[in-house]
Parts: structure tokens; C-alpha cells; sequence
């Protein structure tokens, strides 16, 4: 057997196995709390610890299985590459793409003023380099998956489809807007070198990668992702009260203001999944949550303090503002859908 | 030899930085091999690099984007 048929076996091994595993975690999970706990069905604290045992292994895997897929297609997407696909696009195309390769760009965002200055000093239209940099953060694979594992596929569908369309509009807005002369002077000026640097990676290398992906960033995340689960374990079962219906319910200005909320807020996208799950157990409606989770993770100050070495206030104001009336819209959306 | 890191400050700046000092020390490279920490960002777009944190050595970028380990640093000084 060669290299790789050996290789192919082995992936397809593994993906059998967690496949299994995945099947069997709703009854372990109901195993564990009546056979083995020996609860009373119909409790509510059965109930909450059957969600527990059931999600957080579940969620879990998932995450794992897609950051390392995110992982191994992003070592075909480096920013260069990416620049080069988009280099002298035209406004609409460009911004379509742009928002795309976003999505599958790595880059973290430290990385985002030199990116910047990269994209528009090599002929790369301004508003395709916003919506390039506005998709990054706002579509995040981590927060997909929990969507995905906690409301199931339609809500982590909408939440991506969304996220893609409010950063090809908010990029072609800025671009319709004609404002180049806002960025910094400076900017434009600068010598972009050429670096020539291109490395051919083979599978071992791009698997290696998503591995390294999956230490990184699950390692990261995995204690905000329990938490989280932990306080929609303790809300499951129970009758929402209506605390928060009242300020993060479907009134017209809730959207509003659960985005002013969470502007100056930051934090990863794991990170806001608990407080996601709390507002949602106290009965706030989900496009209003939603819209205040897309605006801390997709728009803070620091990101604000970090782009104001390129643009001018200007610019940095119809930036934020637009990106903010595009969450708001996902908002009233979800809303009116859910 | 001159070794440059290039980078804004980014916590991943400092950690590369750090590896890069270990493989120098670990290969006795210590008297001919300098570390240069290149924090202005008109200077590190002259290297074409647009994700940080990068490692130059004799001015060709070796490598962009990642924090390399002591070991890999290794490989590309000898």
C-alpha cells in the first residue's frame, strides 16, 4: 500500500469513528442521567443535566471537526493569494469575492493595518478592501458551530448568509461613496515591497495546520463553549421569565440599542455564547441578541483604535456606521422571522 | 547574520521574537547573529509582508504569519 492510500484509509477511519461516536451521544447521555444517576425522568434538574451531558460533547466535536476543516482550506488561502485574486477587481465582483475570501483568509487582528495598506496600495479598490475586512471577523467559524450545535442549522445559516451580504454591502457602499481621500495620507504613500514568498504545501503540511488550528483555537474556547452550555443547561426546562423581554424584546429600538450595547464591548465569539444563552433564558428575542453578539464581535473599539492609524475619523465613522445599520437590519430580520 | 522580526507589538510579535532568541542561543550563534525588532509599519510594508508576524533573515523574508518554533527557527539559520 502506498503513501497514499495509506493516508486516505486512515482519514476515512477517523471520520467513521467520530461519526459514531456523534451518533451515540444522545443515548449515553440519557444512559447516564436515569441509568446510571438513577433521575427521576421529568425533573427538571434530569432534564438540565441530560442537556449538559448531551451538548458539551456534542458541540465539542463539532467544533473540533469544523476548525479543522476551516483549518486545512485556509492553508490554500494565504493573504497574498487572496490579494492577488482581488486586484483590480471591479466594485460588486470584487466585493462579493472579497467577502468570501474573508470568511477563508487567515489573518489575525493585529494584521489588519498591514493588510489594509497591502490591499490598497496594489491596486486593490478601497470598498473591496472593506468588505474584505469587514467579513473576517464578522462570519467566525466558532460562533457558526454554536449557532449551529444551540439553534440548530436555519439560525447558523441565516447568521452566515447574513454576515456575508452586511460585508459586500457595507465595502460597495464605501466604494459607491468615493472615499479614498480619507484614508490617511500616508497610506498611499507607502512602498509595498514584494515579498517572494510562496510555499507549496503538501497534505501532511495543510493537515498539520488544521491540527494546529484545533489546539489553538479549541483550546482557547473550550471553557467559554462549557460555561455557555452550562447556563442553557440550567435555563433548560424552565419558563423564560420575562426580564429581559422588556429591554432586548422585539420593541423597534431594543435592535438599536442592544448594538450601541455592544459596540464598546469586545470580546472572542466564544466568549459571548454564554451571555447569548443568559439573554435568551430571560426571554430577550433572538434577532435582538443576535444583533448585539454581531456588533461585539464584529465591531469594537479596539479594532476602531487599531484602523484609525489608515483612515481618517471620517471614513472610521461611515465605516462603523454602516456596518452598525447593516447588524441592525439582521436584528429586526430575525425578528420578524423567528 | 541579521535576523529581523517584523511586527506591530501583537503578543505573537513578542512570542516569535522569544524563539528566535532561544535558537540563536541554542545554535551558540550568539556573536554574529543579530536580532532587530521592526515595529514601524512603513518599514514592514517595504518587505511586502502583510500579515505579522514575519522573520527576515539577510533580508529574505522567511516566513509570514505564524509564530515558528525554536526548532524550525533552527532549521532556517544553519
Amino acid at each position: 500500500m502506498n503513501k497514499k492510500q495509506n493516508f486516505l484509509l486512515s482519514s476515512i477511519t477517523v471520520i467513521t469513528i467520530w461519526w459514531l461516536i456523534y451518533r451515540s451521544l444522545a443515548p449515553i447521555a440519557a444512559w447516564f442521567t436515569y441509568t446510571l444517576l438513577g433521575m427521576n425522568h421529568g425533573s427538571h434538574l434530569a432534564a438540565a443535566v441530560e442537556f449538559f451531558v448531551y451538548e458539551a460533547p456534542k458541540v465539542l466535536m463539532l467544533l473540533i471537526l469544523v476548525v479543522f476543516v476551516v483549518g486545512i482550506v485556509r492553508s490554500f488561502f494565504t493573504p497574498e493569494r487572496t490579494r492577488r485574486i482581488l486586484s483590480g477587481k471591479r466594485e460588486f465582483t470584487g466585493n462579493v469575492l472579497a467577502a468570501l475570501l474573508g470568511i477563508v483568509t487567515p489573518f489575525c487582528s493585529c494584521s489588519a493595518v498591514p493588510l489594509f495598506i497591502g490591499f490598497v496600495t496594489t491596486g486593490v479598490p478601497l470598498g473591496v478592501t472593506i468588505s474584505f475586512l469587514v467579513s473576517s471577523p464578522m462570519v467566525n467559524e466558532v460562533a457558526l458551530v454554536l449557532l449551529f450545535g444551540l439553534f440548530g442549522w436555519k439560525v447558523a445559516a441565516i447568521y452566515l448568509v447574513t454576515g456575508v451580504v452586511i460585508a459586500i454591502v457595507s465595502g460597495w457602499v464605501i466604494g459607491r461613496l468615493r472615499m479614498e481621500k480619507h484614508v490617511d495620507d500616508w497610506v498611499y504613500l507607502t512602498q509595498t515591497g514584494n515579498a517572494a514568498l510562496e510555499e507549496e504545501l503538501d497534505w501532511p503540511a495543510r493537515i498539520r495546520l488544521g491540527l494546529d488550528a484545533v489546539k489553538d483555537i479549541v483550546g482557547r474556547v473550550w471553557i467559554y463553549v462549557l460555561i455557555g452550555i452550562g447556563i442553557g443547561a440550567g435555563i433548560h426546562g424552565y419558563v423564560p421569565q420575562n426580564f429581559m423581554a422588556s429591554i432586548m424584546g422585539k420593541s423597534w429600538w431594543s435592535v438599536p440599542l442592544a448594538v450601541l450595547i455592544g459596540v464598546p464591548m469586545y470580546s472572542n465569539a466564544a466568549g459571548i455564547i454564554p451571555i447569548v444563552q443568559a439573554l435568551l433564558g430571560k426571554g430577550a428575542a433572538l434577532g435582538t441578541v443576535l444583533a448585539f453578539m454581531m456588533a461585539v464581535i464584529g465591531l469594537s473599539l479596539p479594532e476602531a483604535i487599531i484602523l484609525r492609524k489608515v483612515l481618517k475619523p471620517k471614513l472610521l465613522a461611515v465605516f462603523f456606521g454602516v456596518v452598525a445599520l447593516g447588524i441592525m437590519l439582521v436584528g429586526y430580520l430575525f425578528n420578524l422571522i423567528m | 547574520m541579521k535576523i529581523k522580526i517584523l511586527g506591530i507589538g501583537c503578543p505573537k510579535c513578542k512570542k516569535l521574537t522569544q524563539h528566535a532568541e532561544e535558537a540563536v542561543k541554542s545554535l551558540g550563534l550568539d556573536l554574529d547573529a543579530e536580532i532587530e525588532k521592526v515595529t514601524q509599519i512603513s518599514d514592514i510594508m517595504k518587505f511586502g509582508v502583510m500579515t505579522t508576524p514575519a522573520l527576515v533573515i539577510d533580508g529574505h523574508v522567511k516566513s509570514v504569519g505564524k509564530v515558528l518554533s525554536v526548532e524550525e527557527i533552527k532549521g532556517l539559520l544553519k
